[in-house]
């Protein structure tokens, strides 16, 4: 065996190619060896090597070959095997490279359970022109743009410029059209004002000229020798956009047209003239248009022989006709294929009449060939523009969908993509375009003249045939025509949609799943539209509309999106003074908004339970203390600051004196609880505001929003100084000996320092502060705060101050323990946006002698309600069971048929030492009024019983929070 | 990915915003005079025009300020909320 690797590689004197020759390249699919050149795509080279066949299809295992040399491709996909695994890559697009390994899918490949370690990155430019699509059109439009010296952005899916003037033969100024290419190529390269990105899709094209573009930066090298990123996501802010993005041939529909070897017509020439490769040694041409005739030269001219040409127009062109015939080659005009024979690969058509009604006449014939070259028209490539919010029409001339008002206000479209076929015309609305954008952008230029070109396109009004009629069934058993080749769906398929009622083309789309595959309806769709517009009797394809185009034009890893923003680059993390001590101390963490708090700290291998056992006994019995840091903190300034914290808060601050805190409550206007927290009176005109740790920049938010739109009068300034303090929460029956060693010049007595007053000192180790006596705990408390910068020495000397103590440092979980058993809330946690004030039983929190933000929806009829849930107590029966958080509650007698009455649900659920049991906070319908009874949580197949109690647990006379009972 | 024009910063992406809702929406100035309707009104219901709103939005990622604009919601087409056509309405 001596036969060469590439068989159907044309020799270099036929066609040359844009592929060198002089360098192999091995790669490996579905384990057999494939050698292509650099420049080939992994279908060329598979063509090359003589292979058509690629996986059978999705659902009906039928075999299946390479369709289009495009991202329409609904049966080349493969899955890459080398490096991080990836699957649906199009081998139309996949450019080989040494090493290269993939396996054919059918139609359904896997996500590879390996870390994605290539890098992925972004990057956010502005540009004055954004020219989509390097064909003619794109071309005409960046060489103007740019040389009236705007900022030009040219985008292209393919390695190099020229859109499909390289997969064919046309001339323009008397030489060949990819010599253009080159120099329009360098002219730009040239100019540093030009942005070139080839190998790059624009996804997406948005609101305000805004374009997503994803720029392969190192598919095509193996991973051995690519370094940066794999891919770049650019973000583009265009002043004027200019769409040159193409048109996709349409496939045609007849009994079996997805048999290898049948292939787009457009196709067959980008495999002879780009990549040098003849798909077929005798080609049948079948087409609505005067496109494919090139396609039956390019053959000819290769050697190979075309033994018909089947037009469905009566009247082909003349000189078309005659131009292939001097070739050798047959037309069939008035004709079309009914059928592809031979099996799994094409060795045979079956061509009969179509008379103007479309129904078959005559007797068919058959007619030997290997391959199958279609055309069943163009599809402008509309998606961007319409996904930019442009609407779409058919255009009956030429055949297609076609942009409303291709000049729009946003994207200008030109070429091929608003239907122009031709290249003078293409060059033409591509120079236009490009000077108009230019213009607009400030950028003035006129466009130069058009060069002589001889067309490639040649323009003659097209006959779409969308489903041909089989020989013997009715369309309802059209079971082998099909309209998507990736779903496997055929005219049958649309047919039965209808049967069924649907009339809808988005209704069609779903029931038969035709466009939903990789290529999106890039190839399936106008043709599924024309099969159904037919059986719906409808005028023409544009009363049945298309589907909706949607971003991304082709499909794009989610890596991508996260680009660098993975694992800790995800979230900016917030980490406190005292961070470094919580990890000596072996702290188990948790996010809270963007903060890493201490969750708990276990000893000796201790787990969650016991190490918060210990901590909330420590607390309770003895001393401990908190890393307080996070909560949010504002400063709320301003002689009018007393009036704004009344309407803000439900309780009132203006009757606040100087040197005390106070908690308080705010609501939306709906009256729902939204935040929480205590706030001091630093001085008359002077509050220091305190949030949750989660809701801080959403109060500074909210505040912002009512002193701007609705009081800008008010006198009132916000400043967030979260990140200016550090605080410590010492709490315990021994705290007061910690801090009064800590704090060797405050008077901590129960007399000197009461409950909710704050005084200013400086600490034993020299560092000024201020202690609030305020309690989350119910236990005597003392909060020290400090300037952030010396959280750490706070941390150090508290600790120091209570070794002999014991002094036990707790975590948010304890935290949320000791407050549970008091009754705290937690907002977020024990609320969620439908809780009030008063659901919470917190009237005494709620004035009557003022407005504040949502006072009048607390009087609301729904709010009066007497079923709304109410923040009760729970205790599990069995004082061992514990409650998960957002368990239901059930009334015991209730019948379990669905739908079984919720009565609420249990929002905070702990083991507690202090109670020697499990307990619960929860929200339960009239729960006020259920107090002593016992309902039923049915988790996991079975119930646990549960009693309504009132919310607090713990020393409901709220003796210990001076100290004066000891535990 | 709309561009949106902040009278104080300029050009901006709609990623430094905050989106504010119907504009003109004025907090009513006794709200225990109004009936249960009336509040109810000021609270849940807002226009929801095909065509022109006039809408609040707030520089959060930059200046922190409120301000309004006028705002195509077909088009997404944005232009200033002038003062003087605040006047006349």
């Amino acid at each position: 065996m001596t036969s060469s690797p590439n068989p159907h590689r044309l020799n270099a004197s036929v066609r040359s190619g844009r592929i060198d020759r002089a360098r192999a390249i091995d790669c490996t699919v579905d384990g057999r060896r494939v050698r292509g050149h650099p420049g080939d795509t992994l279908a060329s080279a598979l063509l090359a090597c003589g292979i058509t066949e690629v996986g059978p299809s999705i659902h009906r295992g039928r075999a299946r070959g390479v369709f289009t040399a495009d991202c329409t491709e609904p049966n080349a996909l493969v899955q890459r095997l080398d490096g991080c695994p990836e699957p649906m890559l199009p081998a139309t697009e996949l450019e080989i490279y040494e090493g290269l390994e993939v396996r054919t899918l059918s139609g359904v490949g896997w996500l590879s359970g390996q870390r994605d370690t290539a890098g992925y990155d972004k990057k956010f430019v502005r540009s004055d022109v954004v020219v989509v699509g390097a064909g003619p059109a794109g071309l005409a439009a960046s060489l103007v743009a740019a040389r009236g010296g705007a900022r030009v952005m040219l985008i292209d899916q393919h390695r190099e410029l020229g859109g499909t003037l390289p997969d064919g033969q046309a001339h323009v100024s008397g030489h060949p059209a990819t010599e253009w290419v080159g120099r329009a190529a360098r002219e730009l390269a040239e100019n540093e004002n030009v942005r070139i990105l080839t190998r790059s899709v624009a996804l997406g094209c948005y609101d305000h000229n805004y374009l997503l573009v994803a720029e392969r930066r190192a598919e095509h090298l193996p991973v051995w020798r690519s370094s940066g990123p794999r891919q770049r996501l650019w973000h583009v802010r265009a002043g004027q956009v200019v769409l040159a993005t193409g048109a996709h041939e349409r496939p045609l529909v007849f009994a079996d047209n997805d048999r290898p070897g049948v292939m787009l017509a457009s196709a067959v020439r980008s495999y002879v003239n780009r990549y040098a490769v003849l798909p077929g040694r005798e080609g049948v041409v079948f087409t609505t248009s005067d496109s494919a005739y090139a396609t039956a030269l390019d053959l000819l001219s290769c050697g190979a022989r075309v033994p018909a040409i089947v037009d469905t127009r009566a009247e082909p062109p003349a000189r078309l006709v005659e131009q292939v015939r001097a070739a050798g080659a047959q037309v069939y005009p008035g004709s079309v294929v009914t059928a592809a024979t031979g099996e799994p690969g094409v060795t045979g058509v079956r061509i009969a009449g179509l008379d103007g009604n479309g129904s078959l006449t005559g007797t068919p014939v058959e007619v030997g060939c290997d391959l199958l070259a279609v055309s069943g028209g163009w599809n402008p490539a509309v998606q961007l523009f319409a996904q930019s919010g442009g609407t779409v029409r058919w255009d009956p001339v030429v055949a297609g969908f076609v942009p409303d008002s291709p000049g729009g206000r946003s994207a200008r479209v030109v070429g091929a993509a608003r239907g122009t076929y031709d290249l003078a015309g293409c060059l033409a609305q591509g120079f236009a375009a490009g000077a108009e954008a230019a213009t607009v952008a400030g950028f003035r230029v006129a466009p130069p003249a058009v060069p002589q070109v001889d067309g490639d396109r040649p323009v003659g009004r097209p006959r779409p045939v969308w489903a041909v009629p089989d020989e013997s069934r009715p369309r309802r058993e059209c079971t082998e025509h099909f309209v998507d080749l990736q779903r496997d769906a055929t005219v049958a398929d649309v047919h039965a949609a209808t049967e069924t009622g649907m009339r809808s083309v988005q209704h069609v789309k779903r029931y038969t799943t035709v466009s939903t595959g990789v290529e999106q309806g890039k190839s399936s769709g106008v043709n599924t539209i024309g099969v159904l517009a037919e059986t719906l009797a409808a005028s023409s394809p544009g009363e049945v509309g298309t589907t909706t185009f949607r971003p991304p034009y082709t499909p794009v890893p989610l890596a991508l999106f996260a680009g660098r923003t993975r694992g800790p680059l995800y979230d900016p993390v917030r980490t406190t003074p005292m961070h470094t001590r919580h990890e000596q101390a072996g702290a188990v963490f948790e996010d809270v908004g963007q903060w890493k708090r201490a969750r708990y700290y276990p000893k000796n291998g201790e787990d969650m339970e016991t190490a918060v056992l210990r901590e909330c006994a420590a607390a309770r019995t003895g001393v401990a203390l908190q890393d307080v840091s996070t909560l949010g903190r504002i400063e709320v300034v301003g002689s009018d600051a007393p009036v704004f914290l009344d309407r803000v808060y439900t309780n009132k601050f203006s009757n606040l004196p100087v040197g005390k805190a106070r908690y308080g409550v705010m609501c939306g206007a709906d009256g729902m609880v939204l935040d929480d927290g205590v706030s001091l009176r630093l001085a008359e005109d002077r509050y220091l505001m305190s949030t949750t740790t989660g809701g801080a920049a959403k109060v500074l938010d909210w505040l912002e929003e009512w002193l701007q739109t609705e009081w800008p009068k008010l006198d009132v300034y916000c400043t967030s100084v979260t990140e200016q303090w550090a605080a410590v929460a010492v709490v315990g029956p021994d705290s007061r000996t910690v801090v009064g060693r800590l704090a060797p010049e405050l008077d901590v007595s129960a007399e000197g320092f009461g409950f909710m007053r704050f005084a200013e000192t400086v600490l034993r180790n020299g560092v000024p502060a201020r202690v609030a006596r305020v309690s989350f705990s119910g236990e005597l408390a003392f909060e020290v705060n400090v300037a952030r910068w010396y959280g750490q020495a706070l941390w150090d000397a508290a600790m120091e101050a209570g070794r002999d103590l014991g002094i036990t440092p707790y975590g948010t979980e304890t935290m949320h323990v000791l407050r549970a058993e008091k009754g705290f809330v937690i907002v977020g946690q024990d609320t969620d946006g439908t809780v009030t004030p008063l659901d919470l039983g917190m009237n005494w929190a709620v004035s009557r002698s003022k407005d504040f933000i949502g006072k009048r929806s607390l009087s609301r009829p729904e709010m009066l309600r007497a079923d709304r849930k109410h923040l009760v107590g729970l205790l599990p029966v069995d004082g061992h069971s514990l409650l998960p958080e957002g368990a239901h509650l059930v009334d015991q007698r209730a019948p379990r048929r669905p739908p079984v009455p919720m009565l609420g649900h249990v929002t905070s659920s702990y083991r507690s030492a202090a109670l020697g049991r499990t307990f619960a906070l929860g929200l339960v319908s009239g729960g006020r009024e259920r107090v002593g009874e016992v309902l039923r949580a049915p988790v996991g197949g079975t119930d646990i019983e549960v009693e309504v109690t009132t919310p607090v647990f713990y020393d409901e006379e709220g003796v210990r929070r001076d100290g004066a009972a000891q535990g | 990915m709309l561009l949106i024009r902040c009278p104080w910063c300029g050009d901006r992406d709609e990623v430094e915003f905050r989106y504010g809702g119907q504009a003109d929406v004025d907090y009513p100035a006794d709200p225990e005079r109004l009936d249960d309707t009336a509040w109810g009104n000021y609270l849940f219901v807002r226009a929801n025009p095909l065509g022109t709103l006039t809408e609040r939005w707030v520089h959060t990622a930059g200046c922190r300020r409120w301000f309004s604009v006028v705002r195509d919601t077909a088009t997404n087409e944005m232009s200033p909320d002038i003062p003087s056509r605040r006047e006349s309405r």
